[in-house]
């Protein structure tokens, strides 16, 4: 605790250490509000990772089946969500058949948000059955996966709508992941894209292009795989702006195109909040410095 | 509530009864389809690397609880964050505010969660010697029932059965975000003065260590889970990471056996490293000279561990 | 006597079976036939769970403590969404069979449980996910200080990979080629360098201990040495 000496300076600059901390969420809650209400964009640049998933999917020749895993609940939508949609859109125009699944329960709902508004909305000629297929969640974790890489009509018998596999054009001939040309999972943890790596891709090595995109916090645990079992890796909100660069620069659309943005939205308020914490981060420490020179000088 | 209990009871021997049915059915399905996939034989000798490992390291752990059974001298560092344990719960008692202690929010499946219900033990029997409340929020029914046994057997041990109450340890709800809302609410209500973590957090980690934090509650967090090492170093005031979160149950124990298989984990860490310098030097060694044939055995070495 | 002594041979025996049957292709698949097993049993104890939950409330209600508002509302909550899922209360007809009420769909934001998910449950998640946000900023103000050298150096990659994840590290550092020799001081590559080499072979080294941490403390309950689970005879 300071000691009031007389002079304001020091003893105002040790009393910021200990600042109320709704004064600092009350910032950042202004830091993340006003660049959204304010439309602030900011110039992102893709990096190497969001290249190479930008350059998997396009390898990968048109017309290929891919499936596309969402493993992700409502909680980490704002962060992956951008992604997804970015994903689906990219794999649709580039004129690849989708098979949508989730491991995780609720990671179906946010499939059918992005066919709804992403999938039919700028594909609307798309048909269920031959273009795209939503198989829905299954419960078992890895287990699923385990399953899927030797046998995929044995771990899901039908469709979300309850129709048999066989009655698919674009499944009845899948029998394996081995029969995917590329998979991507859009992981939240567990179960997800380290699954993925571990039980798909180590069964059929090289059989299928592996990519993902994952929340920030998970990124240690995935940088290891990547780029030897994992082609591409789109990490956090960043990623997602990348990419979405990059996806809007070989696939523009012409309405709606703010479904395709949500990562550069996202972006603004990312920018702000950063700098905000770096300089609570520069205020803490001059504070800290200011009430030990206050403790020396006594 | 007497009939609330009685026929859980009654109900909970219908589900034990029920259960082979239905999992013998489920089991046969599932290794029909397996079967036409699965490599053939007694041994799968691609876990052969695998199976050397697990005896080395299994034998290590075994071979140094043996030898601290013999009473040789067994030197362990010291760590901060359960030396504190004492201070905390006293801290409480002398405050007359409780103790709160979070397991995760994993179910018994997880080692983790094992894990935190066994430091749980030393906890709950600290509390009990000083008197102070120990409280035990829980999202796992399963994890309700085994934190209970471990606290009234710590109770016992302690020598204080009379003071054990069920209700401080109660289940709330499996959704993650309901039950650290629910955990969170409690603490700004109550203002525990110590706060354990121990066990397996994901998001949530964060959430409880700041709120700790706010009311000034002295914080003692211990997760194996990487990604929410970092939130716990920075919102606690000590944070047991991964392996020192496995050993506190044994360090607290002070017995000899489980302070030996500290030791022979160490030892299980020391081969891990002589590995990882051997395969390093033997990458660098193919890498600068390709003729020596050094890449190739970095190669066999990793199709032996890796299978 | 026997209290203790049958739930450690359980353990005991059921952990080195399954340990030895990761190795057999015969018995690869027992692992996850147990984990079915407790599976079932997790979802029966869910009525243990929820009878505490009724009995906890409740009390706290009648003896009217401190917050036994909110234990109403959980109260109120609980039985809300047990009646719509369990009675499927309000759920929609079936397309095949619109005569028989069970055959309905409760899932869709039409039908109440549907919509109390879709509306309440998920933006009450992501409400309590987008708090961290908040407390990120009061934890690293807080615990970012300069004390030490270890605590200069947190500091020094905060910074980096914070202006790294934003369009700033491109404005300050973007200008530097990316082949010249001063390529390394822009913040893409040195937040590449931290988070590929340095982070990684922290998070690796950890990743070790923890699972050397996992085989010991699992020895020990398999072998019996930490009885501390057990209830007392």
């Amino acid at each position: 605790m300071h000691e009031h000496n007389g002079s304001g300076s020091p003893s105002f600059l040790a009393r910021l250490g200990g600042i109320d901390r709704r004064w600092i969420f009350l910032a950042m809650g202004l830091s993340i509000a006003l660049p959204i209400l304010l439309k602030l964009r900011f110039p992102e640049y893709p990096g190497p990772m969001a290249k190479a998933t930008f350059d998997a999917i396009e390898s990968v020749p048109e017309g290929s089946t891919v499936l596309v895993a969402f493993d992700y609940d409502p909680a980490s939508a704002a962060e992956l969500q951008p992604m997804a949609n970015a994903m689906v859109h990219h794999c649709a125009s580039r004129g690849h058949k989708i098979v949508f699944m989730a491991l995780w329960p609720l990671g179906r709902q946010l499939a059918d948000k992005a066919i709804e508004e992403v999938l039919l909305e700028f594909h609307p000629g798309l048909r269920y059955g031959t273009d795209y297929v939503q198989l829905g969640y299954q419960a078992g974790n890895e287990g699923v996966i385990k399953l899927m890489a030797t046998n995929v009509p044995e771990q899901y018998k039908t469709d979300t709508k309850g129709t048999p596999l066989a009655s698919l054009p674009l499944v009845a001939q899948i029998k394996s992941t081995a029969d995917f040309a590329l998979i991507a999972s859009i992981s939240a943890g567990y179960p997800g894209a380290k699954e993925w790596v571990q039980f798909a891709e180590s069964a059929n090595p090289e059989a299928f292009k592996l990519v993902c995109g994952s929340t920030g916090v998970q990124v240690s645990q995935l940088l290891p795989y990547y780029p030897k079992q994992l082609d591409g890796m789109l990490v956090a909100v960043k990623g997602a702006a990348e990419y979405e660069m990059l996806v809007e620069g070989k696939y523009p659309v012409e309405k709606n195109a703010e479904r395709l943005g949500q990562g550069r939205v996202r972006m603004g308020p990312q920018l702000v909040a950063h700098m905000l914490m770096i300089g609570l981060i520069i205020l803490g420490n001059i504070a800290m410095v200011a009430g030990r020179s206050r403790g020396g000088a006594r | 509530m007497r009939w609330l209990r009685h026929d859980l009871r009654r109900m909970r021997w219908i589900a034990v009864a029920s259960v082979p049915a239905i999992v013998l059915a489920q089991t046969a399905a599932a290794q029909v389809a397996e079967s036409a996939a699965r490599p053939t034989g007694i041994f799968n000798s691609d876990r052969l690397g695998l199976l050397v490992a697990l005896v080395l390291i299994c034998g290590a752990v075994v071979g140094c609880i043996l030898l601290a059974r013999t009473g040789r001298p067994l030197k362990i560092r010291k760590l901060a964050a359960l030396e504190a344990v004492d201070e905390a719960v006293g801290r409480a008692t002398e405050m007359g505010r409780s103790v709160l202690f979070v397991p995760g929010i994993q179910d018994m499946t997880d080692i983790q969660t094992v894990a935190g219900v066994t430091v749980l033990g030393r906890v709950a029997r600290t509390a009990a010697e000083y008197d102070a409340r120990l409280e035990v929020p829980t999202s796992r029914s399963i994890v309700m029932t085994a934190a209970r046994e471990t606290v009234q057997a710590a109770h016992f041990a302690a020598g204080r059965p009379e003071t054990y109450n069920d209700n401080g340890i109660y289940y709330i709800t499996d959704e993650q975000f309901g039950y650290v809302a629910a955990v969170t609410g409690k603490m700004v209500r109550e203002k525990p003065a110590a706060c354990f973590y121990m066990g397996a957090f994901y998001a949530e980690s964060l959430l409880l260590a700041e709120n700790g934090n706010a009311i000034g509650a002295i914080q003692i967090a211990g997760t194996a889970e990487p990604s929410q090492l970092p939130f716990f170093v920075a919102a606690c005031d000590y944070t047991l990471i991964g392996e020192e979160f496995f050993a506190a149950s044994a360090y607290l124990s002070g017995e000899r056996d489980q302070l030996g298989s500290i030791k022979g984990q160490d030892i299980g860490k020391l081969m891990v490293a002589a590995v990882i310098v051997i395969g390093c030097a033997l990458a660098t060694v193919g890498a600068l000279f390709p003729a020596t044939g050094a890449t190739g055995a970095v190669d066999a070495l990793r199709s032996f561990l890796g299978g | 006597m026997l209290q203790r002594t049958i739930p450690i041979a359980i353990l005991s025996l059921s952990g080195i079976i399954l340990m030895l049957a990761y190795f057999s292709p015969l018995t690869t698949s027992w692992g996850e036939t147990v984990l079915g097993w407790f599976n079932v049993l997790a979802a029966v104890a869910f009525v243990l769970g929820a009878g505490n939950l009724l009995r906890v409330n409740l009390e706290r209600i009648s003896a009217q403590r401190s917050g036994w508002a909110y234990s109403a509302i959980t109260l109120v909550s609980f039985f809300a969404m047990l009646a719509f899922g369990l009675l499927k209360l309000g759920a929609v007809p079936s397309e095949k069979h619109p005569d028989k009420h069970f055959a309905g769909a409760y899932e869709g934001p039409t039908a109440p449980y549907g919509w109390m998910y879709e509306y309440v449950l998920s933006p009450l998640t992501a409400t309590m996910f987008a708090m961290l946000a908040f407390y990120v900023a009061s934890a690293a103000f807080r615990a970012f200080r300069a004390k030490n050298t270890e605590s200069i150096l947190l500091l020094g990659t905060a910074f980096i990979i914070l202006i790294a994840q934003t369009a700033a590290g491109m404005f300050l550092t973007g200008w530097i080629p990316q082949d010249s020799v001063f390529a390394f001081l822009r913040f893409d590559s040195m937040k590449i360098a931290i988070t590929e080499y340095i982070q990684t072979a922290g998070m690796r080294a950890i990743t070790i201990g923890i699972a050397l941490g996992v085989a010991a403390t699992s020895l020990r309950l398999i072998l019996g040495v930490d009885k501390s689970y057990l209830s007392k005879s």
